[in-house]
């Protein structure tokens, strides 16, 4: 007995291990990587170890001696013989603005004339910024392995002069806006898919099936059309001179100068993605009604309940499962959407979205990518376990 | 009229069709009276269901008026007939307690919280699930589901109960058992009951009064003993209890008596309906009223030879051949003295006037 | 032409990474450091954008050098950025041997440790004689690069929209008195702030000192308030053309091959205000570590001719980066119009051009677009 049930659990390890070792390789290494670099950054601490080292000694008020130009004025010129001063000044860089030139420029022009008396009054000379002590404490900051600097970008933070967290400047803080936009209208969307899909994932699975099977085809249809030709039919549509506005221009309602703005800002973005998403409620809707048996709301009536009564009473509680299935699936897939935002957000439809891609892509800041990804999950996983609570998952059911 | 105060549901020149052109029913008239319980029976596609989904409210008729209490309901939605309904499957609340499920007619109709309980309370004792108000649906027995079904209809005090084949997915001796609970919680509550079945057993066991439904027209409405003892028409004969039929022609009528030409015999029958002579007619013999060697008072005998013999425990079943014509059945009860008869044998039988009744001939091809 | 063709290209390839960037890049990156191990070491694998540009690269340099070499080239398409580069440096897995790249990107590549060193000395002398080092304009080829493109971002109008009086200058695009009408801006800091300050009314040469200081910043931010209920944000390098002929906006910014492709290829009522315009060069590099360097280097050399990027400008309008390129350039090959007041770096057009300096861009575009987001949802 204890052996056979030993050998099927082995069996089922066995058939379950490609699909295990599938999402370990492609989703959790890539997952924990980036939980890593969001606050883990070695590559100036392992390039500048004998400035870091001297700097650590350094009380951050007063501009550093002599000796710690020296060592860092060296250390410098010879990375930059070895190139591997660019990523560390990229690096200290994204700390301080300009303090990538300000590095470059000084290795490059001490290299190719070594300073015959002091270095520090020939650093300073080529760049004047190293009469700045922000600019040593942006190096030393950099030079943390193990870093909070990415969270509390992500967060709109930053550390004083002594260390302790003051907030970004007016001017740049964008990512807690952008994180609690991306959360609103990533609900309203799903707030909105929901409203719409509800009825048509009815008719769906109360219509007789010949009739709901084509239904159905039309669902699925726009899972077939790539996004991005969506995407631009929205454009089309929705744009000042477009297609609805026109219409609305041509038969009276509005007059040319009150053509409305749907494209290319908040609303842009929510009608886009509704479109986009809203198969994603529909279908799990749709499963979950149709195995409410149509009687229960007959049974309900004869009970003596109003048809409202009876939708709320009755058939509501029970495709609840399929509300909570599709509303968190469309909420989710509405957090990291890219595309559709891009093109047609404008303005005010950006989403956090657009920050994590340009980190990524661009500024190879991968760092305060991931943290912001991690953020996002963190929340993500939060607002799971509410509504876990909420709605419970045991009655989350897909079908 | 006396009657008409005694009738509680009329169907008036009810016709039904789904699709415009075929009549589910083409002309039905029946009435029902209060507190009786009444059965529509016929096989499947005969339109009982679809006469029941009428009354309740959820079918339209396509002709024709349902009164009820003197009333047409045409445009009484389901919710203010007040009547409960008991589905094939059930249809309790997955989702709500047994409690809630038996409460929640009574919240749509506003009562106080604690006029609920009692009311819930008594439901649940009336079906004798005392202490069940706190489990799942799903937690319960069919048997017990089914109970907790009809206490919903019951427990809102409708005047009339709707059932739909409500035993239909349970195992035969629950079925039995919860015949006789439906019956006399019925009786005890004095509701008027339209109930709909395939099972002709059921149908008995329940009924004040059978309906019997085929191709959409009622056949026979009747008591249960009237029905079995004195069927109208052949479907009637047919689907209610065994019954031997002999299709012959009338040769000669004296009253209410005819003689009927059946192969080489002639048979004296008690006509049903009036019968000409020349007339082609059913002879509806029930297999236990015949017997083996009969006396004299016996008016119709014949030499029957026997095929086969099937034993039933309480009774025996011989199949015979009579007048040329074979499979038809005696049923000779099991006590001491009726051995000695073998397959091959040829023996006398015998059986009244009375209990050979002719009926009109059908065309029941399709049935 | 970083911007022109990292937007084009993004915009495509969304529809492969809906979810966390972070994620499907690293994934990406993972899932193709496997399957280049099997490619073939002789056959070079040049990365571009893709598209009408993408082709034009083929004929005017992969065909030929395959003609005249014999070496296989395979031709890839990607969306810019450092990302999958830096992927396969580090991992050690190198397979893009040979990236079409905006300078930019070059110069940041090149300053991380990415890409081999290309010497002037090893590119060809010009079709004058004169050596390469001479032969490019100040600040617009990265030391890791060889090749050498230029497109520009220009403000073009509809014709159709301006009956009367046209508009002819970059001040007259934030002029909305004189031109009233929405107007298309890339949702991007870069070239934006630039515009912003020229009309405003700073000499060319001044225009990154001004941005410099806190106060410049804040004087290209109010002239851009100037006009900011009127702009109609775009992403993608498809977009611009798109809204002018929809009549979406009266004027846009754009870039020029996109408007001279909509021009001549679809007859569209369109003009580009050659006034003020940014100019963008791209270079071809080599990724630091690539098995196949020295035909990566064959390639690069011979992509670098004259006569090579003078090709380019036979299918689209954009210039060699080299002087004695321009020189070469005659006629598009499939309409056969002249090709020379159509490009960048012709010289009636470049009276008034500013060329973007990416080494003030490196040291500041993380925080400019952090202001420009700011700046965008205020």
């Amino acid at each position: 007995m204890a052996l056979s049930l030993t050998d099927k659990r082995l069996r089922a390890a066995l058939l379950a291990a490609p699909l295990v070792i599938f999402v370990a390789v492609t989703f959790l290494a890539p997952l924990a990587l980036m939980l890593v670099r969001s606050v883990y950054e070695p590559a100036v601490a392992d390039s500048i170890p004998a400035t870091l080292n001297a700097l650590a000694e350094w009380d951050g008020r007063d501009l550093p001696g002599e000796e710690i130009y020296r060592i860092a004025g060296m250390e410098f010129v010879a990375l930059n013989a070895e190139r591997r001063l660019g990523s560390v000044a990229t690096r200290v860089n994204r700390l301080q603005s300009g303090m990538r030139s300000t590095m470059l420029g000084t290795a490059r022009a001490l290299g190719n004339d070594p300073p015959a008396g002091s270095w520090r009054d020939a650093m300073i000379a080529v760049d004047e910024d190293w009469a700045d002590v922000s600019t040593w404490l942006a190096i030393s900051r950099a030079g943390e392995r193990i870093t909070p600097r990415h969270y509390l970008n992500a967060l709109d933070l930053d550390r004083g002069a002594v260390g302790e967290i003051v907030a970004q400047p007016e001017d740049r803080r964008i990512y807690v806006s952008l994180l609690v936009r991306t959360f609103g209208i990533s609900a309203a969307i799903t707030l909105i898919s929901l409203m719409l899909a509800y009825p048509v994932a009815w008719l769906l699975a109360h219509a007789p099936p010949s009739r709901a099977g084509v239904l159905l085809l039309l669902v699925l249809v726009p899972f077939w059309t790539s996004l991005l030709v969506r995407t631009t039919s929205w454009i089309v549509l929705l744009q000042n001179q477009g297609v609805i506005n026109d219409l609305l221009v041509v038969i009276g309602i509005l007059a040319e100068e009150q053509r409305l703005a749907m494209i290319y800002n908040m609303t842009g973005t929510i009608i886009a993605m509704v479109h986009v998403l809203l198969p994603f409620m529909i279908l799990p809707l749709y499963s979950i009604m149709r195995t409410i048996p149509p009687r229960h709301m007959q049974a309900a009536a004869s009970l003596g309940a109003s048809f409202w009564q009876s939708f709320r009473r009755v058939y509501w509680p029970q495709s609840l499962p399929g509300v909570a299935a599709g509303s968190l699936l469309v909420f989710i897939m509405s957090i990291g959407f890219y595309i559709t935002p891009a093109l047609v957000g404008g303005r005010t439809g950006q989403l956090i979205s657009s920050m994590i891609a340009y980190h990524m892509e661009q500024s190879l800041n991968w760092g305060l990518a991931a943290a912001l990804g991690a953020i996002l999950l963190l929340l993500v996983v939060l607002l799971y376990l509410i509504y876990n609570r909420l709605v419970g998952i045991d009655r989350m059911r897909l079908g | 009229m006396s009657i008409a105060t005694d009738t509680q549901i009329e169907f008036i020149n009810i016709s039904k069709s789904y699709d415009g052109k075929t009549m589910v029913l083409p002309n039905l008239n029946m009435s029902v009276r209060r507190g009786e319980f009444l059965t529509l029976l016929g096989p499947s596609g005969s339109g009982k269901t679809t006469c029941l989904m009428m009354l309740a409210g959820f079918e339209t008729p396509t002709s024709g008026e349902i009164r009820v209490n003197g009333e047409s309901v045409h445009n009484l939605p389901p919710q203010k007939r007040d009547m409960g309904m008991v589905f094939q499957n059930y249809a309790l609340f997955p989702h709500m307690t047994v409690g809630r499920n038996l409460s929640f007619p009574l919240e749509v109709r506003g009562m106080a919280p604690d006029e609920r309980a009692r009311r819930v309370q008594r439901a649940l004792e009336i079906v004798r699930l005392e202490g069940y108000g706190d489990r799942r649906p799903g937690q319960l027995s069919g048997g017990q589901q089914q109970r907790v079904a009809i206490a919903r209809a019951l427990v809102f005090e409708p005047g009339v109960v709707l059932m739909d084949e409500p035993l239909g997915a349970l195992d035969r001796r629950l079925r039995e058992q919860l015949q006789l609970e439906i019956r006399s919680i019925q009786r005890e509550l004095g509701v008027t009951m339209v109930y709909v079945t395939h099972d002709q057993q059921e149908a008995m066991t329940l009924s004040d009064r059978i309906a019997v439904f085929n191709h959409g027209e009622i056949q026979q409405v009747a008591a249960p003993e009237t029905l079995y003892e004195e069927p109208a028409r052949e479907f009637v004969a047919r689907f209610v209890g065994d019954n031997n039929l002999l299709r012959g022609t009338v040769r000669s009528v004296d009253g209410e008596i005819c003689k009927v030409q059946v192969g080489e015999g002639l048979v004296e029958a008690f006509m049903v309906e009036p019968l000409e002579v020349g007339d082609q007619t059913v002879l509806a013999i029930r297999p236990e009223r015949v017997v083996l060697s009969p006396s004299m008072e016996y008016s119709n005998t014949a030499t029957a030879g026997i095929d086969d013999m099937v034993f039933l425990g309480d009774h025996l079943r011989v199949h015979v051949t009579i007048f040329d014509q074979p499979d038809f059945v005696v049923k000779i009860p099991n006590f001491i003295g009726q051995g000695g008869i073998l397959p091959g044998d040829s023996v006398h039988i015998g059986w009244t006037t009375i209990d050979c009744r002719a009926l009109p001939e059908e065309n029941l091809n399709a049935a | 032409m970083r911007s022109e063709l990292q937007t084009r290209h993004s915009a495509r390839s969304e529809a492969e990474s809906q979810n966390l960037p972070t994620l499907t890049s690293l994934t990406l990156a993972l899932a193709l450091a496997g399957i280049s191990a099997a490619a073939g070491a002789q056959t070079l694998t040049l990365v571009s954008w893709g598209g009408s540009y993408g082709r034009s690269v083929e004929r005017a340099w992969v065909e030929p050098f395959i003609e005249a070499t014999g070496i296989e080239v395979q031709i890839e398409d990607y969306n810019g950025g450092l990302a999958q580069l830096r992927a396969q440096v580090e991992t050690g897995n190198v397979f893009w041997d040979i990236v079409d790249m905006p300078t930019p990107d070059a110069v940041r590549g090149c300053d991380e440790g990415l890409l081999e060193f290309v010497a002037a000395g090893d590119l060809p002398v010009g079709a004058d004689g004169a050596p390469a080092e001479k032969d490019y304009p100040p600040g617009t080829r990265s030391e890791c690069a060889g090749g050498g493109i230029v497109s520009a971002t220009i403000i073009a109008y509809n014709d159709e929209l301006f009956p009367g009086e046209k508009p002819s200058t970059l001040e007259d695009y934030f002029d909305l008195e004189r031109f009233p009408g929405r107007r298309g801006m890339r949702r991007v800091p870069v070239v934006n702030l630039e515009f912003a300050l020229i009309a405003d009314g700073v000499p060319l040469d001044a225009v990154y000192r001004t941005l410099d200081t806190d106060e410049g910043i804040a004087r290209a931010f109010a002239k851009l308030d100037t006009i900011k209920d009127q702009i109609v944000f775009w992403e993608a390098g498809a977009q611009p053309p798109q809204m002018l002929a929809d009549q979406e906006v009266v004027m846009t910014t754009a870039y020029n091959g996109r408007i001279f492709n909509a021009q001549i290829l679809e007859n569209q009522p369109f003009t580009i205000i050659w006034d003020g315009q940014v100019q963008e060069t791209s270079g071809l590099v080599i990724a630091l570590g690539t098995p196949r360097l020295d035909i990566a280097k064959r390639f690069i050399e011979f992509a670098s001719s004259s006569e090579s990027l003078a090709a380019i400008s036979k299918y689209i309008s954009y210039s060699p980066t080299r002087y004695s390129g321009n020189a070469l350039v005659s006629t598009h090959l499939d309409t056969g119009i002249e090709m020379g007041p159509h490009m960048p770096a012709a010289e009636r057009n470049m009276r008034r051009a500013l060329n973007s300096d990416w080494f003030w861009w490196a040291d500041n575009r993380d925080e400019m677009n952090e202001r420009f987001s700011v700046w965008l949802s205020r």
